[in-house]
């Protein structure tokens, strides 16, 4: 099992910088997510961890060796991918053979049939085994390439964004599945994805991305209560947070464009122009609260409902129990927890309560 | 509405099927003619309007594969009874077969000719779809400085008639001491297919997926056992084509193998008309060794014929 720490890591193709000045340490047997939208670099980092592309710059480590200069045979990492990842024409048993079968492992047959067969039985595939790969659904499709993944038994198992090919019934049990996997092996799992939600309900600790920077690293509840900026403010929790632009006024928010005011708790930062960040689950709906709104969308979600209320140009949005009665236009008030509200400077984006992990 | 559309659509097809088979006939009747004329007699090979039903006969084989000289008077009864049926054959047509000083018959160049045919083309071949299909991995997996130029040269190295080149080529040819020779014609033709070979592989590379191989690289393999153990079989298709494709420009080419070659190394398709004869014309000694000329194409296209309706389709059906 292995630690993996990336040192300054850059990247660039051309002229455009994929991967900025990246500095990472993920711990042993750690379940390690990579979280950004499409673009940010995920892949390129991951692919440079398997030693796939050799980084313009920075050093990358695994168990404290430089392996800068290692092929990705050398480094003994298993990659799993979102497609494309078994061998076609080849049966699923040649498929979990084939990274046994190679020079670099020189393994007994007999060796190898028995690592198939505790990897079949881990994933449950075992009726699979001598099926072409193209006769394969595509969640068994990831099983099996994961089961590729487990025979080789490696010091890393790096993931891209293996379950974003499949339905989501599919890929909600896979989820579980993975990270109860991990566990069992206790190996060390770099998970690329680009959906919050896997980041969340798997990770032990998250990494977001934006733009070839790692804004942000910490633990699901860490990224989720206390963001570093905006950006990783919006990009995780479902539904999103609110973010309003204002002003501070002694002990309260005035949100802009049609000005009301918010209450708020702690030390007042100053005069200037800010963005507020308060999520739906802290904002209250009841008749006493100090702002009215209209309802402008109601969702249903089955235990709660999502409503989205409109004061002016803002619309903000709050979880209410399901039981609770609106309709479409109805008049209400809305207030917000104020120990729960988050402080962005307004140009820069960056969380001026944030604290340091 | 159901019923019309699916009436309309019958009949449709029913027009389609026919239009298919008409044009069918219409590519197939050179094939017939030149088949019918290998095995008619020889009056009957030129006569006007051309004749459908005939006695079909192997004589022309026979003279293909013999030398010949015209009778200069009427064979000898006795000579004429002791000779084989072949023999009596090319006598009936008022030659005689050529013969050694052991008395054994005489040989033409043909069988040769073919052998050098086969295996000028079956070389080139191999040459030509190796090397294209290596550069095309090549260009399609690694960043390649000037790319773009390098394979428009690659293809503009066609877009000259070959002919255009043959008098310098045989200047060259002849000082290097190349002419008539197999591996100048192998060369030549290598050179020819091999622009056509790296464009046409190229675009079948690219349809693999690099996945596959990185995920081969990741699992202890190095680059060229990923080569051959991944890439190769996904290839084998765009192979199969490419070398369908070049093994018939290599089979067919008749200018450069004329006046690069005359003995040793001479191919078929000079040969063939070389045979047409002094004196009279004999079209079914050509159509006979155009007959067995086709057959070697004939069988290489049917042997890979699914790789090559799998590679017309290729990318059709993946994206």
């Amino acid at each position: 099992m292995a630690r993996i720490r990336l040192e300054n890591i850059s990247k660039s193709f051309a002229n455009h910088a994929a991967v900025k000045d990246l500095s990472l340490d993920v711990k042993d047997g750690e379940f390690f997510v990579l979280l950004g939208p499409t673009g940010a670099g995920k892949t390129t980092t991951l692919r440079i961890i398997a030693g796939l592309e050799k980084p313009s710059g920075g050093a990358v480590h695994i168990n404290d060796a430089n392996v800068n200069d290692w092929g990705p045979a050398e480094r003994d990492v298993a990659l799993v991918l979102q497609q494309y990842s078994l061998y076609p024409r080849l049966t699923v048993r040649d498929n979990l053979a084939f990274p046994l079968r190679s020079r670099v492992r020189n393994m007994a047959p007999a060796d190898i049939e028995k690592r198939i067969e505790y990897a079949a039985r881990t994933l449950r595939i075992q009726h699979l085994l001598d099926r072409k790969t193209d006769r394969l659904s595509g969640g068994e499709m990831q099983r099996v390439s994961i089961g590729r993944a487990i025979v080789r038994e490696p010091q890393v198992f790096l993931m891209d964004e293996p379950l974003s090919a499949l339905d989501a019934k599919l890929r909600e049990s896979l989820r579980s599945e993975l990270k109860d996997l991990q566990m069992r092996l206790g190996a060390t799992f770099i998970f690329v994805t680009h959906d919050q939600v896997e980041a969340m309900t798997m990770g032990d600790r998250i990494g977001i991305l934006n733009q070839g920077r790692l804004v942000q690293v910490g633990t699901p509840q860490e990224v989720y209560s206390n963001p570093r900026d905006t950006f990783v403010a919006s990009f995780v929790g479902a539904p999103a947070i609110n973010l309003l632009p204002g002003r501070l006024a002694g002990n309260a928010a005035v949100i802009s464009a049609k000005d009301f005011e918010l209450p708020l708790t702690g030390r007042p930062e100053g005069e200037g122009a800010y963005t507020f960040g308060i999520r739906p689950e802290n904002v209250t709906v009841e008749s006493g609260a100090p702002v009215e709104a209209r309802i402008h969308d109601i969702e249903n979600h089955g235990i709660e409902k999502i409503v989205t209320l409109r004061v002016g140009e803002n619309f903000v949005r709050a979880t209410v129990p399901a039981r609770v009665n609106v309709a479409l236009e109805d008049a209400v008030r809305f207030g917000w927890n104020p120990d729960k509200v988050m402080l962005f400077d307004a140009t820069t984006g960056l969380n001026l309560r944030h604290k340091a992990a | 509405m159901a019923v019309v559309s699916t009436r309309s659509g019958r009949l449709g097809n029913r027009i389609a099927i026919a239009i298919v088979i008409v044009i069918t006939l219409i590519f197939l009747s050179p094939i017939y003619w030149i088949t019918t004329t290998a095995f008619k007699p020889l009056v009957q090979a030129t006569s006007v309007p051309p004749s459908i039903v005939f006695e079909p006969q192997i004589t022309p084989f026979v003279k293909l594969f013999t030398k010949r000289a015209q009778l200069t008077a009427p064979v000898a009864p006795e000579v004429y009874e002791a000779a084989p049926w072949w023999e009596r054959l090319v006598l009936d047509g008022g030659e005689r077969l050529a013969r050694d000083g052991k008395g054994n018959v005489v040989f033409s160049a043909y069988p040769d000719r073919f052998i050098n045919s086969l295996i000028i083309a079956i070389t080139s071949t191999i040459l030509a779809v190796s090397l294209g299909t290596v550069t095309a991995y090549g260009f399609s997996r690694f960043r390649v400085k000037g790319e773009a130029d390098l394979l428009f040269f690659i293809l503009s190295t066609r877009m000259l008639p070959p002919i255009v080149v043959a008098i310098p080529m045989f200047l060259m040819y002849r000082a290097v001491g190349l002419n008539d020779t197999h591996i100048g014609l192998i060369i030549l033709y290598t050179a020819f297919n091999v622009s056509f070979a790296v464009w046409l592989m190229k675009g079948f590379m690219d349809e693999i997926p690099k996945e596959y191989e990185e995920a081969a690289l990741v699992d202890g393999y190095t680059r060229m056992q990923a080569f051959f153990k991944i890439v190769l079989p996904e290839a084998a298709t765009g192979i199969a084509a490419t070398a369908v494709f070049c093994f018939i420009t290599a089979w067919n080419e008749y200018a450069f193998a004329l006046i690069l070659t005359n003995r040793r190394a001479q191919t078929a398709p000079p040969f063939i008309p070389s045979q047409i004869g002094t004196g009279l014309q004999d079209w079914t000694v050509i159509a006979a060794g155009t007959v067995l000329f086709l057959i070697p194409v004939a069988i290489f296209t049917f042997l890979l014929r699914n790789h090559l309706l799998r590679g017309m389709s290729f990318g059709a059906i993946r994206k």
